[in-house]
């Protein structure tokens, strides 16, 4: 058994010590915004932060997580509202960067670790901060002006205001029971 | 059908190629599936003047996205078409990711070939269209008004003069009684008010926040499957290697381990959830027959390739004048050879599906570009009729002509139908990479007569390589064919079909045969030489490897012939007024000629896809090392839906196509695939990514595509301006210089 915090939540998990913290969250906890692209801590789409640095959950075993504090892209946010979202969060909206998406938990991670920390990051700060993440649909160039913005949005800039309406914003998966 | 039929007529294009004729929707010719019965869509009391739209008695605008999302912006995109004609706001419209359905078959219901938008640009116009005509004629019954004094407005027909209106949902029920207007009057374009905005991508909020359910994500997030379980499958090592036995006693003491079972394509290890699967999987003992490819390797291909072009003659893809004469009597000529290596799609999300076999019918949740030619695999493998088999498709993790391939799907169903319980099964980016259908290779010599004054007279271009058309039709024309052709017949059909078709397929030629420039004699032959790897469509297919070939050598002649590669581009171009108009706005934009200081440029301009593009890289080369630090691409797609997601597409094709030309190939060794991960199989980085700049060329010609013909241009185009800055040529991808 082993204890921590995961978004804010105390949580006790009964699964073997050296399952990676990756498939503890999606298979254990059920939380499926932490993505699984190589299983090597290669390409960064399972990034989450332990006690706020970002790391590679495929690569880390729960073990690693006793006592910790965990925050994954559920809950790194407090939302619903966009302008409740993460800096980083808000950015990408802005900015729309995702085209498949399939990546951008992990960016958003990594982002948002960088401008916790830095929130006027240079070029090569970004660099740094976000070349172990790979994006095969090729968003580098928005998720680089998004990092800008949301360092910007962090240092009190106004947000653009954004609305949405969730019922219509989730295109359903069919035939699923609810 | 008889293959003669389908013979000289199946190319990717046709197969992808609407039957729509202009103005007059859809017609659904050949219907290849032989779907029996079509799934209702929506419910009584809607209105749903076609498959696409259902308006509900309870206010909702409700779009049947046939075209699947795999970060195109389709989602975003074809909904704007219809609301356009509503007057309503895309984002008001409820997404629902359509099933298999007749029609939204043109023949089949795929997404690829950069063709979504150009196909339904038309035809979902018209649906919104027919669903306006129809509201507006229930609203002026119940009001007794002329139905030319009403209006759409934020999702409501208002009356002009007495200010009375009603929602869509009022009147859903009585608009659906009116007779569907067979061509209702469009939007002029002067109106538009959605189209050609960049209107946001409606999947922005969700692809932000982890809310986005991709096709791994299928049963979490409170969708429970009941005991869904999760599979790895244990696959050859070599192509074509057989399963000969296993043993599996150490790997299910593993704990959470269901059972260990043999399918068609290995050893499926079946666990409560991905971990314990894949660490049971370490522990099987499999063994498997040599196989045909065993000793193969890219090395061999590429010497049997040069082989083949040494003593055989192939088709002639083109032949205009006399090339060999024109060689014979020119001043001088130049050659070269270039070899194009296999590329694997590596999608962010490795191949993944969810099956369940119940109650008579199999439940099928999976990211693809094909869905019914995965209901019918699919069918297949479950051993039920077609019409039993429910495709829902999910988001994609990327596709780019991988997902149009059916394998992973039918695999699924088997473990799950093997199982008797839902299995979800999830590839490791291991078997994601070695299990591919791989961008083809190829090797090409070309061949160019100058004149004593430097003017080109002659072009040959002759290549080598498999025929990717050629090579699928055999597997999965079987499964496409309607019903009632028994199995058999299928099957040898299917490989006949493969073999009147490999003499015919376009693709590994386009991009090369329409070669557009200027100059006499013309001669361009494709060979044909199939070592057995598996292949497929790679985003922008032939163009990606012929638009670096064709250009790379057209800045030779250029070159040879003591002219600027733009100018002698425009000049030789003269007849092309779309490629001289991306031309000179990429060149004004880039300032051609006058580059960064310690920079040099390169340009290339490349038709595909309805599209034509233009690109100029700025480089430079420090310590040995391409560095690509700007790229100017203006594009001509006829009429630009959504600027911002074209601009994406632009950006997206251009870091694609810079991690083919910079980064990454794939070998094979002893008739496996070597790399296996990203650290053998990099892609390009944020460290390495230049900045783009799209510009572009606006027509008044209806959209055309767009997810691809960004692509081929930017190989060449850095080539070219390496060669600017080094004086090297470099002819083999990924470029790497001496």
């Amino acid at each position: 058994m082993v204890e921590f915090e995961l978004n804010g939540v105390p949580r006790r998990v009964d699964m073997p010590a050296d399952t990676p913290l990756l498939w503890v969250i999606r298979d254990g906890l059920g939380l499926p915004g932490t993505k699984f692209g190589c299983g090597m801590g290669l390409c960064g789409a399972c990034t989450i932060h332990l006690d706020g640095q970002p790391i590679r959950s495929c690569a880390l075993p729960l073990s690693a997580a006793a006592g910790r504090r965990l925050t994954t892209i559920e809950g790194l946010g407090a939302g619903p509202a966009i302008s409740d979202l993460h800096p980083a969060q808000q950015a990408w909206i802005e900015g729309s960067v995702a085209q498949c998406g399939y990546c951008q938990s992990g960016q958003i991670m990594a982002a948002a670790a960088l401008i916790d920390a830095n929130d006027d990051p240079s070029d090569a700060d970004i660099d740094r901060a976000l070349s172990g993440n790979l994006c095969r649909c090729g968003t580098y160039p928005r998720i680089r002006a998004a990092v800008r913005r949301a360092a910007e949005l962090k240092r009190g800039g106004e947000a653009v205001v954004q609305s949405f309406d969730p019922s219509v914003a989730v295109a359903p998966v069919g035939g699923l029971p609810a | 059908m008889s293959t003669e039929q389908l013979g000289p007529a199946l190319t990717r294009r046709t197969l992808l190629k609407t039957s729509a004729v202009a103005g007059g929707g859809l017609i659904v010719g050949v219907n290849l599936t032989g779907c029996a019965s079509a799934p209702t869509l929506g419910a009584e009391g809607d209105l749903s003047p076609d498959a696409w739209l259902q308006i509900t008695p309870d206010d909702r605008v409700i779009f049947q996205l046939d075209k699947t999302e795999m970060g195109q912006g389709v989602i975003t995109s074809l909904p704007t078409l219809v609301g356009e004609e509503l007057n309503l706001d895309p984002a008001r419209i409820h997404v629902h990711l359509a099933p298999v359905h007749p029609r939204f078959q043109d023949p089949i219901q795929i997404t690829g070939g950069s063709t979504s938008i150009a196909n339904r640009y038309q035809p979902l116009r018209q649906t919104g269209a027919a669903a306006r005509d129809m509201l507006i004629g229930a609203a002026a019954e119940r009001w007794s008004v002329p139905a030319s004094d009403l209006e759409l407005e934020d999702g409501a027909v208002h009356h002009r003069g007495s200010g009375r209106s009603a929602r869509f949902g009022e009147l859903a029920e009585a608009a659906a009684r009116q007779s569907i207007p067979k061509n209702p009057t469009l939007k002029p374009a002067s109106e538009f008010r959605w189209i050609g905005q960049s209107v946001p991508r409606t999947d922005r909020v969700t692809k932000s926040t982890g809310q986005a359910a991709f096709g791994i994500d299928v049963g979490m997030n409170g969708q429970q499957l009941p005991n869904l379980a999760t599979a790895v499958v244990i696959r050859a090592p070599r192509f074509g290697a057989e399963l000969q036995g296993f043993d599996a006693q150490e790997a299910r003491k593993v704990p959470g381990v269901i059972d260990v079972i043999a399918v068609s394509s290995g050893v499926a290890v079946i666990a409560k959830g991905y971990w314990p699967a894949r660490q049971a999987a370490g522990k099987v003992d499999a063994r498997w027959s040599e196989g045909p490819l065993k000793g193969l390797d890219s090395a061999s291909i590429e010497a049997a390739q040069r082989r083949a072009l040494d003593e055989q003659k192939g088709r002639n893809a083109r032949n205009d004048g006399n090339f060999a004469r024109a060689a014979e009597q020119a001043h001088r000529v130049i050659d070269a050879e270039y070899v194009i290596p296999h590329l694997a799609h590596a999608t962010m999300e490795p191949m993944n599906c969810t099956a369940w076999l119940h109650d008579g019918i199999c439940d099928v949740w999976v990211p693809t570009q094909g869905p019914d030619i995965v209901q019918a695999v699919a069918a297949e493998a479950a051993k039920l009729p077609r019409n039993k088999v429910h495709v829902h498709s999910t988001l994609m993790g990327g596709g780019f002509g991988r997902r149009g391939i059916p394998d992973y799907a039918a695999e699924a169903v088997e473990v799950a139908r093997l199982a008797g319980r839902p299995v979800k099964v999830v590839w490791s980016r291991e078997d994601d990479m070695r299990h591919d259908f791989y961008r083809p290779a190829t090797c090409n010599r070309l061949r160019a007569a100058l004149d004593d004054n430097g003017t080109v007279t002659g072009w040959e271009h002759r290549l080598v390589g498999p025929s990717i058309i050629g090579t699928l039709v055999p597997d999965f024309l079987g499964a496409l064919m309607p019903t009632w052709v028994p199995g058999g017949v299928t099957n040898v059909l299917g490989r006949a079909g493969g073999a009147v078709i490999r003499g015919r397929d376009s693709s590994s030629t386009e991009g090369a045969a329409d070669l557009p420039y200027a100059i006499d004699h013309v001669r361009v032959e494709s060979i044909l030489h199939d070592p057995g790897v598996p292949i497929g469509f790679w985003r922008s297919v032939g163009h990606s490897q012929n638009a670096f070939v064709v250009e790379s050598f057209v800045d030779e002649v250029a070159h040879a012939a003591g002219a600027d590669p733009l100018a002698f581009r425009l000049e030789r171009l003269a007849g092309h007024p779309r490629h001289l108009a991306t031309l000179k706005l990429a060149a004004d934009k880039a300032n051609w000629g006058h580059p960064a200081e310690g920079r040099s440029q390169g340009v290339a301009v490349h038709e595909s896809f309805g599209s034509v593009v233009t690109e100029i890289a700025e480089v430079s080369v420090e310590n040995g090392r391409i560095r690509v630090h700007r790229v100017v691409c203006a594009i001509d797609c006829g009429l630009v839906i959504n600027p911002d997601i074209v601009r994406a597409q632009m950006e997206g094709s251009i870091v694609f196509g810079l991690t083919a030309a910079l980064k990454s190939k794939v070998t094979l060794k002893d008739g496996g695939i070597r790399q296996s991960n990203f650290h053998d199989y990099d892609l390009l980085r944020m460290d390495e990514t230049p900045v783009i700049d799209v510009y572009f060329v606006n027509q008044d010609a209806p959209p055309s595509g767009v997810g691809e013909p960004g692509l081929p241009p930017i190989a060449p185009a850095v080539a070219n301006a390496v060669f600017a800055a080094t004086g090297q040529r470099l002819r083999t991808m990924p470029l790497r210089l001496a």
